[in-house]
């Protein structure tokens, strides 16, 4: 019990709070510009390296390092927006998909570019776990899950204690009738992108914190973060969290030996979990678990 | 310039709009005064609606023009629109579905500092302050239309008659100077029915609000309205206070069947 607890379920919790983080990012964007935003990923990415330079050259502490992360994310959200996104917005939803792989493509040859292809990791000291009853957990893992939970919290708090959340939910709801209510609907697109690329930046630094920083790292989480936004119901934030959490519970949990200490799925297998999910949501209950926006 | 009256609230000028072969308007010609309560009459299918969705951009006009206090705003985007002071209500109610009723209103009200970052958090205090009276006034236009047991329902929980109430309600929020309501009281009860026309008299009054209003309730009209327009298969056929119209022949013939309950 105790080894499930230490191997599978904090596991499971701390990589289910970076699947939290990427995936309401994902559906907010859908809920208010209606599109799959594919350079998701690759701007979780972006963020872990910004971050990764800042702390390696300023000496600063990974969570300092943070603002650095959005600091990038940020201005590169709104530039792929206003170029890429901002022309198309009346075009179909799979347009503006295929625009935002085309723009994945670009921050991944960016990151390839600045820092290669090498994995690295972020300076850290190697300290032991914290013990508690046998339960053993790293500090850092504590900090993200945390993180993550006041992430979640604040953009609560955002979305149903202000304006500005107020009208992004009218323009989930019923874009056209905002845009005619009077909603600005051009500051709230930024808004929008403002927080899911901090909410993402946030994401890539836990990830890069929790395994290590790669190129690809983004796309092997932009699977699990959709998976994860389909199952809450996409356009709904705090479905999205909540199929995050479950989301990386089932890839950790899906290695346990549960029989005859065979591991259920081998681990190279893991990321087939997201594709299940996503697979067994769309077919039977395509709405997701809060009924979403499909 | 030499010195003129000034331009009405609203006029329509040979309008016209097909839909394929169907003429749904045909060369509409009307004016809407400032500060005027004006009605919209005719049967069912006249064009009634249609002319509304032109007149607030919805439709893009074949041919006519439209025109905001003398400014020509024909086929501009509804929005913009709304950003000059026009506001309509849908005769088939269309509310923020998954959003509180209250909430409704509230996103109906101008446009607002707080929709912008970082306002949040740089003003917290002062865009608290602006929440709590658009909340209290959100809350007082809900009160009466007798909606206020209702404040904190999902607009989806509301029956019909209840949801053309916050349509109006959305409307009264928008802080318009003009506006267009298709069919206000359509399905909703007698004596809120008074109630709905003593609210949009006050407005007018009070504040000075100009309403185009289409209505089938013709006491409701004759109430209300100054001056009145009927419209019969897409052409204007008569012009007049409700008790002119009324007695006008070919109104009669329009509404064929249909017998006035004339006092
Ligand atoms: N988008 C459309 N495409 C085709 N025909 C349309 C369209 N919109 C309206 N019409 C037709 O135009 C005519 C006028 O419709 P409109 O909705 O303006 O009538 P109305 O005067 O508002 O009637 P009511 O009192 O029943 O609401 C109708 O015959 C309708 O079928
Ligand atoms: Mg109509």
């Amino acid at each position: 019990m105790l080894a499930f607890v230490n191997f599978y379920l904090l596991p499971g919790l701390v990589l289910g709070a970076i699947y939290a983080l990427s995936a309401t990012g994902l559906s907010l964007i859908y809920g208010v510009m209606r599109f799959a935003h594919f350079a998701h990923g690759d701007l979780l990415a972006l963020g872990a390296y910004c971050a990764f330079a800042a702390s390696t050259s300023l000496g600063i502490s990974v969570w300092a390092s943070i603002p650095f992360a959005a600091a990038a994310t940020i201005p590169a959200a709104l530039v792929a927006d206003a170029l890429f996104y901002a022309p198309l917005r009346r075009s179909l939803p799979a347009v503006l998909l295929i625009s935002s792989f085309g723009v994945a493509l670009m921050l991944r040859a960016l990151i390839y570019f600045f820092f290669g292809p090498t994995p690295v990791t972020f300076p850290r000291p190697i300290v032991p776990p914290l013990v508690f009853e046998g339960v053993r957990i790293q500090a850092r893992h504590i900090w993200i899950i945390l993180g993550a939970a006041l992430c979640a919290f604040m953009l609560h708090l955002i979305l149903s204690r202000t304006r500005a959340g107020r009208a992004m939910r009218a323009m989930s709801d019923d874009p056209d009738l905002a845009r005619i209510s009077g909603v600005a609907t051009a500051a709230v697109i930024r808004l929008t992108w403002i927080i899911a690329a901090v909410l993402v930046a946030v994401a890539g630094v836990f990830l890069g914190l929790d395994t290590q920083l790669q190129p690809v790292m983004g796309f092997n989480v932009l699977l699990a973060s959709f998976a994860a936004a389909i199952l809450g119901g996409i356009g709904r934030p705090w479905g999205a969290a909540f199929g995050g959490v479950i989301l990386g519970l089932a890839e950790e949990c899906s290695t346990y030996p549960l029989v005859d200490g065979a591991p259920l799925l081998q681990p190279t297998y893991k990321s087939a979990v997201a594709f299940v999910v996503l697979i067994a949501t769309l077919l039977l209950r395509p709405q997701g678990l809060f009924r979403g926006m499909i | 310039m030499i010195a003129r009256a000034d331009p009405p609230a609203l006029s329509v000028s040979g309008v016209t709009k097909r839909f394929g072969g169907f003429v749904a308007l045909d060369s509409v010609s009307l004016e809407v005064p400032e500060g005027s309560i004006t009605g919209l009459i005719g049967p069912n299918g006249a064009g009634k609606s249609t002319l509304f969705a032109i007149i607030a951009g919805f439709l893009p006009p074949d041919r006519g023009t439209i025109r905001l206090r003398g400014e020509d705003v024909t086929a501009e985007a509804p929005w913009r629109l709304h950003a000059r002071g026009l506001a309509r209500t849908f005769q088939i109610p269309r509310l923020f579905p998954r959003m509180t009723v209250v909430e409704n209103l509230m996103v109906a009200a101008p446009n607002q500092s707080g929709e912008r970052l970082p306002a949040p958090w740089l003003a917290r205090e002062r865009i608290r302050r602006e929440e709590e009276a658009l909340r209290a006034r959100a809350l007082s236009v809900l009160e009466r239309l007798n909606l206020a047991r209702h404040a904190e329902a999902p607009a989806t929980a509301l029956s019909g008659g209840q949801k053309k109430l916050v349509e109006l309600g959305r409307a009264l929020m928008s802080g318009a100077s003009v506006i267009l309501l298709d069919e206000p009281a359509a399905g909703v009860n007698r004596t809120l029915l008074r109630e709905i026309a003593q609210i949009i008299a006050a407005l007018n009054r009070e504040e000075g609000i100009t309403f185009l209003v289409i209505e089938h309730d013709l006491d409701l009209v004759a109430d209300l309205c100054t001056r009145v327009w009927c419209l019969a298969e897409g052409r204007v056929i008569a012009t007049g206070s409700m008790g002119e119209v009324r007695n006008d022949p070919q109104v009669a013939e329009a509404y064929l069947g249909m017998t006035f309950d004339v006092h």
